[in-house]
C-alpha cells in the first residue's frame, strides 16, 4: 500500500494510540485527535486537541487536513466513552455525553471525511462498534445503544457513499486492556469473555489486523459490514 | 449584505466542479435558467447532492461562512430551491443575508 493519509480519533491512548503507532510504522501520514494533547512526536504525525462532538473545531481540522494534504484516505472513528451505570441511576447529562461522543462524533467525522474522500473517489471508513450491543450487557444500556446507533449509521452510510468509492464498515472489539474498561470489575470481564467463542481478552493486534484488512484497496467490495472480534 | 454577483460566481464554480464529475454528454449550464432537478432536469439525485455540497464548499471559501443548504426549511418550500441554478442561487443569497 502506498503512503496514505489516515485520520484516527481518540488517538492519545488505548486502541487509538496503538493504531497511530501502527500506521506510522507502515509509513503512512497520520492525523490524530483527542481532547488532550498527545506526547507522540513524529514528522508524519499531526495531533489536534478537540472534542469530536464540537462541529466548529472538527470542521476546522478538516479544512487544515484539506489544505495540508489535499486528501484523506482512511478515517478510523475510535473515540468513544463509556459509563457503567444502572438505567435507574444514569443521569441524562451523562447519557447525552455518551451519545454526543460515540454517535454524533462518529457521524460528523464521517460526513466531513466523506466530503474530502469523495474528491479522489476513494475512501475507507472504519467505525468502532462494541460487543456490548449484541451481548446486551447489563449496566451498559446507554453505551450499547450509542454503539447500536453507530452500527445502523454505518450500514446506511455505506449505501449512500458507495458510489463515491468510499466503504464504511464497523468493527466490534471485545474487552481490550484500555482505560475504557478500567472501572469494570474483573469478574464482569471474565463473564463477558466467557460469552465469546474464543475465550481470551482482545489485543491491539487483533484490532489493527482487522482494520488493515478493511482499509486495503483490495477490500473495495466490502462495505456496510459489522465484524465482531472473538466470535461474538 | 453578501454581494449577489459573488454568490453567483461561487455557485458557477460549484457547477464547474459538478460538471467535471458528470458522465460525458451531461453538463449543467452556467445560467440561472439551467434546470437541475425535476421532470426536465438531467441530473440524478446524487448529482444534486454533489452540487449542494460543492456550493456549500464554495460559499465557505468565498465568504468564510458555513451554510447548510439542504435542511427542512428548503425541503418544505412550495417552490423547491433545487429546481434551477437561479433558484439555488436565490436560496443561498437568502441564507447568507
Amino acid at each position: 500500500m502506498s503512503q496514505q493519509v489516515v485520520l484516527i480519533t481518540g488517538a492519545r491512548k488505548g486502541i487509538g494510540r496503538a493504531l497511530v503507532e501502527h500506521y506510522l510504522a507502515l509509513g503512512h501520514s497520520v492525523v490524530g485527535c483527542s481532547r488532550k494533547q498527545s506526547d507522540l512526536v513524529n514528522d508524519r504525525y499531526t495531533h489536534y486537541c478537540l472534542d469530536v462532538a464540537d462541529e466548529a473545531v472538527v470542521q476546522e481540522m478538516f479544512s487544515q487536513i484539506a489544505a495540508k494534504s489535499g486528501r484523506l484516505d482512511v478515517l478510523i472513528n475510535n473515540a468513544g466513552i463509556a459509563s457503567m451505570n444502572h438505567v435507574l441511576l444514569m443521569s441524562t447529562a451523562k447519557a447525552r455525553e455518551i451519545m454526543e461522543t460515540n454517535f454524533i462524533g462518529t457521524f460528523m467525522m464521517c460526513r466531513e471525511a466523506a466530503r474530502l474522500m469523495k474528491k479522489n473517489r476513494f475512501g475507507r471508513i472504519v467505525n468502532l462498534a462494541s460487543v456490548a450491543t449484541p451481548l446486551k450487557l447489563e449496566g451498559e444500556a446507554v453505551y450499547a445503544a450509542s454503539k447500536a446507533a453507530v452500527i445502523s449509521f454505518t450500514q446506511v452510510a455505506a449505501k449512500e457513499l458507495a458510489s463515491f468509492g468510499i466503504t464504511v464498515n464497523a468493527i466490534g472489539p471485545t474487552p481490550t486492556d484500555t482505560d475504557l474498561i478500567r472501572s469494570v470489575p474483573q469478574e464482569k470481564l471474565d463473564q463477558l469473555i466467557n460469552l465469546q467463542a474464543i475465550k481470551r481478552a482482545g489485543t491491539f493486534g487483533d484490532v489493527t489486523n482487522l482494520i488493515d484488512f478493511l482499509i486495503r484497496p483490495e477490500s473495495e467490495f466490502i462495505t456496510g459490514q459489522v465484524i465482531f472480534l472473538g466470535g461474538v | 449584505m453578501a454581494d449577489r454577483e459573488r454568490i453567483q460566481e461561487a455557485v458557477y464554480r460549484a457547477v464547474d466542479e459538478l460538471n467535471k464529475q458528470l458522465p460525458k454528454g451531461v453538463a449543467v449550464n452556467k445560467s440561472p435558467d439551467a434546470v437541475l432537478y425535476g421532470k426536465t432536469g438531467k441530473l440524478e439525485s446524487i448529482d444534486v447532492v454533489t452540487l449542494i455540497m460543492e456550493v456549500e464548499d464554495q460559499i465557505k471559501a468565498e465568504f468564510g461562512t458555513a451554510i447548510t443548504i439542504a435542511d427542512d426549511r428548503a425541503m418544505s418550500r412550495e417552490n423547491s430551491p433545487f429546481l434551477t441554478v437561479g433558484s439555488l442561487t436565490d436560496y443561498v443569497a437568502e441564507l447568507l443575508n
